[in-house]
């Protein structure tokens, strides 16, 4: 059982920037861009029995650097929230040029 | 069929299921809630992988801290109730369901390609000799230990940066 992993995690990944893609809701794109984090931990879990421990390793930064992408980003929702009173993506057009 | 590729097809099917749901719902308060289906059934997956200690870790930092943060920014600015329709239109339904399944079947493509050697394991000896915590945390303690305390060091920076973004600005 080595491909179907690695095929999950594909398509979680497509399903992730798909959701990027389609919403406008700041906060959902933020977790679908958690989920895709998600599924390339799950590639990296996958190949782990080949390559040794060192690929679990790896998760735990990702997971990491996920935990402080979080908190930093929804404290920049926070912000944006209470200039535009909205958290839509459209609103979002300062820096458009 | 073995009984724990079984549970992993069932994982995997809930996992791809409650992203779709996760993605399409219009309340962002459902779709924080699929996404904890989501990450509850990639940690079982974990499991079956032999990933004891990261399923642990995967229900603990993010169906227990992230998805935390998520519902509670979402209840914060309550977003629940008065939601505005967020999804886009045709147009970008067909140029982004087109873009996944260009994504899909390029990682796929990648995945076939990659050599397949299924006898090779070099995980479980490694574990069974260990542990399923210490054969994680021996490696990251004496050969990552710099990495890790650099870790920490972007979880505080992290911590203080997001603090100071979100707070009122006294005008």
């Amino acid at each position: 059982m080595f491909i179907e992993p690695l095929v999950v995690s594909a398509l979680l990944f497509a399903i992730g920037m798909v959701g990027v893609l389609l919403r406008r809701n700041a906060i959902v794109i933020f977790m679908s861009i958690e989920l895709m984090l998600n599924a390339v931990n799950l590639s990296f879990v996958a190949i782990s029995k080949f390559v040794g421990v060192e690929a679990q390793i790896f998760v735990i930064f990702v997971m990491t650097v996920a935990a402080a992408e979080a908190a930093v980003g929804l404290a920049i929702i926070i912000a944006i929230f209470r200039h535009y009173g909205s958290v839509d993506v459209r609103n979002f057009r300062l820096l458009r040029w | 069929m073995e009984l724990s590729q079984l549970v992993f097809y069932v994982f995997a099917g809930l996992a791809l299921t409650s992203s779709l749901f996760m993605v399409t719902r219009q309340n962002p308060v459902y779709s924080a809630m699929w996404l904890v289906l989501t990450l509850f059934s990639i940690a079982g997956m974990f499991v079956l992988l032999e990933a004891h200690f990261l399923a642990a870790l995967q229900v603990v930092v993010y169906a227990g801290a992230i998805l935390v943060l998520f519902l509670f920014v979402i209840m914060l600015l309550n977003l629940g109730h008065d939601f505005e329709p967020d999804l886009k239109g045709k147009f970008w339904w067909v140029f982004g369901g087109g873009l996944g399944l260009v994504l899909f079947a390029e990682l796929f493509v990648a995945i076939n390609d990659a050599p397949m050697s299924s006898d090779i394991d070099m995980l479980t000896p490694w574990l069974r000799e260990r542990g399923a915590v210490a054969g994680v945390a021996e490696p990251l303690f004496q050969n990552y230990v710099v990495a890790i305390e650099v870790t920490g060091v972007l979880l505080l920076v992290a911590m203080v940066g997001a603090v100071v973004i979100a707070k009122l600005k006294a005008e």
